[in-house]
């Protein structure tokens, strides 16, 4: 696939709760390879914009395709297993099982064997999943969390499960991976590895990354271009630096007048 | 007091081995080699049947009583594993298990009935074909559905339905005809032909039995497509309704319903006793086997991994409406197979042991023994049956005639108790023995991170 | 490149579009409730008399399962907890009457004090008495019990509050079935005033005790206007209190936003127990009124109106207060119709059969709010 063709494509999108208007005419197209930035200020818009690319939410009106596919209308898991991942502003790996049992859930949808294997043991049965079991710890090995393999999701340090989360929506095998806020709640130290983490993610998987982030640090040192949004609205968009000098985009974040400061 | 302080440590006694036993078993169960596994399953059989049977002066070992606790926990275990499923392990509440007990304790009651008191092989065939017919269809349909997205619930369940109507109305019809041709093979009184033996009996019995499971399967089916879709407090609400239907069905069963023998309320008498250690303790084994290798599986994580988050879940690629129909059949399946397996240990089968508030038992069960715990709802079947039965019967013994009132009042207090105290239930999420999660040994790997 | 990974994702198959077969499901509830129209209207052209009295006893029944309706929906709106023991309050309030009628005479009261004042009077005051006394020890039992069982699980997972619930049920109808309590059986009601009668023919007339009533009339009682005038009463009260009273503000603000509520000033708890009472004290109404329309009581009596009213509430959209009224109405038409029509025991599978046929086709119920994805 050329570098050319969006690996995905989103026009006109609006979504409606009832009265309030979260989303109005969003559009942005992402093409392979790509770290693009989705920012603003709380209550823009961002998360739900990631909603509706997932399938958590029904669009009110527009369009979004992947790949070329068009997404309407399909089930989150259908989105899924198409090749889109994500992790959630607030982590959400599953609190009581271990950590090794979060990351085999990614390959559940291509687990190789069905449910009489299970209850029959088959060879089949046996077979995948030591392979799927390994590759899962090899997963882990990848990201320097095998020694919590065993561990409860839940206990884990909040630092580490930000790094599970990330390592469970890649063991899915996502083309395309829509990172919401990961950087909340670290130390700058942290963040480092973080922003290192995701340069690394990017270049082992070959992957294509969509992130919201606050921290403008993350934001500015790795994003290629940033998308920036107020009101469910698209005001800005362009390189850090070009962000960086937009009056509008100040204004949106520190207030009318504070633009002239800057 | 002296005889009520030797039945007071007796019953404590008998608590004690029963969860012993239970323990044994699972740990005999999980051990690596298959030997001891095959021999510690079979000990664990001999061991209660010797029981049961060995008669020191004219008393068997086991009383009837205890026996009789024996064999309801037995069941009683069968159906609560089944709500744990449905509930303790995908997170879905519901309160129909005990429809679906009901739906299989009845069909399957009705097939055997017709078999020994009116030599007719007609129920047993109806209800095997329509098993299979249905099913089939079943399984088609959603093979066939899966070519379409965004299709609405309602419009999909309505196809079932009416799949599986047609499907029951050629299983009536094939039935009848099949038992026609088979009937003779009974023979006459004078001359009983080969269905007419025990053996055919018991076989006749294992197919009732197998097939009131994939009864209360095809029905929780088509129950669960559309009603799993609503959240959790309506899901739970929906599913009373079903037993109070199912219960009401039953009760009419000889006035609205055509089954004349069910005798509706006045309860359904004349089945025949076919079902001994040996069928109890296999089924329960099935059961536990079945659940236990689901549950560590891909399937079983996905399951979970719904109650943990659905979200989440969907955002892994699992199809939730999916997961939670699964769940729910196999779960009434369990259910259906337990109901069965019952009614040919008791012989008669009234609505009222199926009805909305018995129904609460196998969910206070699985509360008290620990949700997430396999091991907690099978020793807690078994414990709280010898507990209410056996212990607080023998203190409430002094109250005279309104023991059995004083048992509900105190029982409630138990609960509140035990929801105060340790809401988790006695076993939490601890398992024992086979019913553990399998260790997986950490991988020495090879791949580094590239930096 | 990709190691440890897994297989590569599947290409989508070629998937038409299902949303068009929604006119299966449509068509099927379509002609479902075609069906059930057809058969009360031929019912209706048959014996137009007889379907009138039916009804009629159905809005009898209705009334009053809107009554003890308005404690569920009070209570799951704010607490989100389907309060199984709300049955037996109901039950507590018939008790309470009879005692206070068979036991202590209490209908009396006004009588033997002052004898000289008409006759209404007196019974009017009477049974005032024994209707307050009821609501109010039953208030009395709720606040108990929430602050015993109920409050300590606030925070506890779901489940433990509801078979704490379902214990306390448990608890009120077999405590009550001890004999030095109630005893388990069905006891006579003795009802504290004479029921009058009426008929409607040609006029409305009162029926003489022992007279039967003509050919083609209608009959209804005092009680029933009673149990209409007094549930309507209550129902406007409760909207009133709802609406434009300070507490009703601070029930409301409770339901939506509990957090939020207490840092606006609002005592929660209170609200809580205040809600949990009011319920109570309509459910022990309601178990008056039932009393003396159906003069029969027992300890289990409670179980299954309770059930019914909790269907009523889901009906018309749990946490909506006309929405109880509406959906009870519609659940003692369902009762009247059935028994009549099809055969007395099926009352209660046709009753639960129109839950889940609510729960797939509106689940929040008819005044519920629609579906909405939270935001």
């Amino acid at each position: 696939m050329s570098n050319d063709v969006p690996i995905l494509e989103i026009q006109g999108l609006t979504k409606f709760f009832g009265g309030l208007r979260a989303v109005n005419d969003f559009s942005m197209a992402i093409r392979r390879s790509e770290l693009v930035g989705l920012i603003g200020p709380n209550g823009a818009g961002k998360t739900t914009v990631f909603n509706l690319i997932t399938g958590l939410y029904k669009a009110s009106g527009g369009e979004i395709s992947f790949l070329g596919a068009s997404l309407a209308g399909m089930e989150p898991f259908e989105i899924t297993q198409l090749g889109i991942g994500r992790t959630f502003q607030n982590i959400r790996l599953f609190p009581d099982l271990t950590v090794l049992d979060n990351v085999r859930i990614a390959y559940h949808p291509h687990a190789g064997y069905g449910f009489f294997d299970s209850i029959l043991r088959t060879s089949r049965y046996t077979a995948k999943e030591r392979e799927l079991t390994e590759q899962a710890q090899d997963f882990l090995a990848i990201f320097k969390l095998e020694r919590f393999q065993d561990e409860i999701a839940k206990n884990l340090p909040y630092g580490e499960q930000r790094r599970v989360e990330i390592a469970r929506a890649l063991a899915a095998n996502p083309r395309l991976l829509l990172l919401d806020e990961p950087a909340a709640g670290m130390n700058p130290n942290e963040i480092m590895n973080l922003m290192e983490l995701i340069d690394f993610i990017r270049k082992r998987f070959d992957l294509t990354i969509l992130l919201i982030e606050h921290q403008m640090r993350v934001v500015m040192g790795i994003c290629e271009r940033i998308t920036v949004m107020d009101f469910g609205e698209v005001i800005a968009r362009g390189t850090p630096k070009e962000i960086q000098s937009n009056e509008r985009v100040i204004e949106a974040y520190l207030g009318k007048g504070a633009g002239h400061a800057a | 007091m002296q005889p009520n302080l030797g039945f007071l440590l007796g019953s404590i006694v008998k608590i004690v081995l029963v969860l012993a036993w239970v323990y044994g078993l699972l740990q005999v169960m999980g051990s690596a080699s298959k030997w001891v596994r095959i021999a510690g399953i079979v000990a664990a059989f001999g061991i209660v049947q010797l029981a049961i049977s060995i008669k020191i002066g004219n008393q068997p070992i086991l009383n009837n009583f205890d026996t009789g606790l024996l064999f309801q926990g037995a069941t009683m275990a069968m159906v609560a594993l089944g709500l744990n499923l449905i509930y303790g392990f995908n997170g879905q509440f519901s309160l129909g298990q005990y429809g679906f007990y009901g739906l299989g304790a009845y069909a399957a009651a009705y097939a055997t009935y017709k078999w020994t008191n009116e030599k007719t092989a007609s129920a047993l065939l109806v209800l095997l074909l329509f098993v299979i017919l249905a099913g089939a269809v079943i399984i088609g349909l959603r093979r066939f559905l899966k070519r379409f997205t965004a299709l609405p619930v309602l419009s999909a369940f309505t196809l079932y339905l009416i799949g599986v109507i047609i499907a029951g109305a050629v299983a009536v019809v094939a039935g009848n005809a099949l038992a026609s041709v088979v009937n003779p093979l009974f023979g006459t009184k004078e001359a009983p032909g080969i269905l007419a033996s025990n053996a055919a009996l018991q076989a006749a019995f294992v197919v009732a039995v197998i097939c009131a499971g994939a009864f209360a399967a095809v029905v929780s089916f088509l129950f669960g497509l559309p009603v799993l879709t609503l959240g959790s407090d309506y899901f739970g609400i929906a599913t009373l309704g079903f037993t109070i239907v199912v219960n009401t069905l039953l009760v009419n069963s000889d006035t609205i319903l055509p089954f004349p023998e069910m005798k509706g309320g006045r309860g359904m008498i004349g089945i025949p006793k076919v079902t001994t250690w040996f069928w109890a303790f296999l089924f329960l084994l099935i059961v536990i086997i079945v659940m236990r290798n689901m549950i560590y599986s891909s399937t079983g994580r996905a399951t979970m991994s719904v109650r943990e988050d659905e979200t989440a879940a969907k955002a892994m690629g699992i199809d939730i409406a999916g997961n939670k129909l699964l769940a729910f059949v196999v779960g009434s399946l369990f259910a259906g197979l337990a109901g069965g397996v019952y009614a040919h240990y008791i012989g008669f089968l009234s609505p009222d042991t199926f009805g909305f508030l018995p129904g609460f038992n196998p969910l206070i069960i699985i509360v008290f023994g620990g949700l997430g715990s396999m091991t907690g709802t099978i020793a807690a079947s078994f414990g709280w049956l010898f507990f209410l039965e056996g212990l607080l019967r023998v203190l409430l013994g002094q109250m005279g005639t309104e023991a059995p009132t004083w048992r509900f009042v105190l029982y409630p207090i138990a609960l509140l108790l035990l929801m105060l105290l340790r809401p988790q239930g006695l076993l939490g999420k601890i398992e024992w023995g086979f019913l553990r999660a399998p260790v997986v040994k950490p991988r020495a790997t090879t791949a580094t991170a590239a930096k | 490149m990709q190691q440890a990974s897994t297989a590569q994702p599947l290409a989508p198959p070629k998937r038409r579009s299902g949303a068009q077969l929604v006119w299966i499901g449509r068509g099927f509830l379509i002609i479902l409730a075609a069906l059930i129209t057809i058969v009360l209207v031929r019912n209706f052209v048959e014996n137009p008399r007889l379907f009138i009295q039916i009804v009629l006893s159905g809005l009898q029944l209705g009334f009053v399962y809107a009554l003890i309706a308005l404690g569920y929906t009070m209570v799951y709106g704010i607490v989100r907890l389907i309060n199984f023991a709300h049955g037996d309050v109901f039950m507590v309030g018939s008790m309470v009457s009879f005692f206070a009628v068979s036991r202590f005479s209490m209908h009396l009261w006004l009588k033997n004090a002052m004898p000289d004042l008409p006759d209404w009077l007196s019974t009017v005051a009477g049974a005032v008495l024994v209707i307050v006394l009821s609501m109010a020890v039953c208030a009395v039992l709720a606040i108990v019990i929430e602050r015993v069982a109920y409050k300590p699980l606030r925070n506890s997972p779901r489940i433990a509050a509801l078979i704490t619930a379902i214990g306390v049920s448990f608890f009120l109808e077999y405590f009550g079935a001890l004999y030095f309590v109630f005893s388990p059986r069905f006891i006579p009601y003795e009802r504290p005033f004479e029921v009058t009668t009426w008929y409607i023919k040609d006029g409305i007339h009162l029926l003489e005790s022992g007279q039967a009533p003509p050919e083609g009339a209608i009959i209804f009682s005092s009680i029933f206007v009673i149990i209409v005038a007094t549930s309507l009463l209550m129902q406007a009260l409760l909207q009133f209190l709802v609406r434009r009273t300070r507490m009703g503000k601070a029930m409301r603000a409770s339901a939506v936003d509990k957090p939020t509520a207490r840092l606006m000033g609002v005592n929660v708890d209170r609200v809580i127990s205040f809600t949990f009472a009011l319920g109570a004290a309509f459910a022990g109404l309601a178990g008056v009124l039932y009393a003396i329309a159906y003069p029969s009581v027992s300890t289990l009596m409670g179980i299954t109106p309770g059930l019914k009213a909790f269907v009523a509430a889901v009906l018309g959209g749990i946490g909506s207060i006309p929405g109880a009224l509406v959906g009870a109405l519609i659940m003692g038409q369902a009762e009247a119709l059935t028994m009549a029509y099809i055969s007395t025991p099926m009352r209660d599978a046709v009753a639960f059969t129109i839950l889940i046929v609510v729960l797939l086709v509106r689940p929040t119920g008819i005044f519920g709010e629609p579906e909405r994805e939270k935001a």
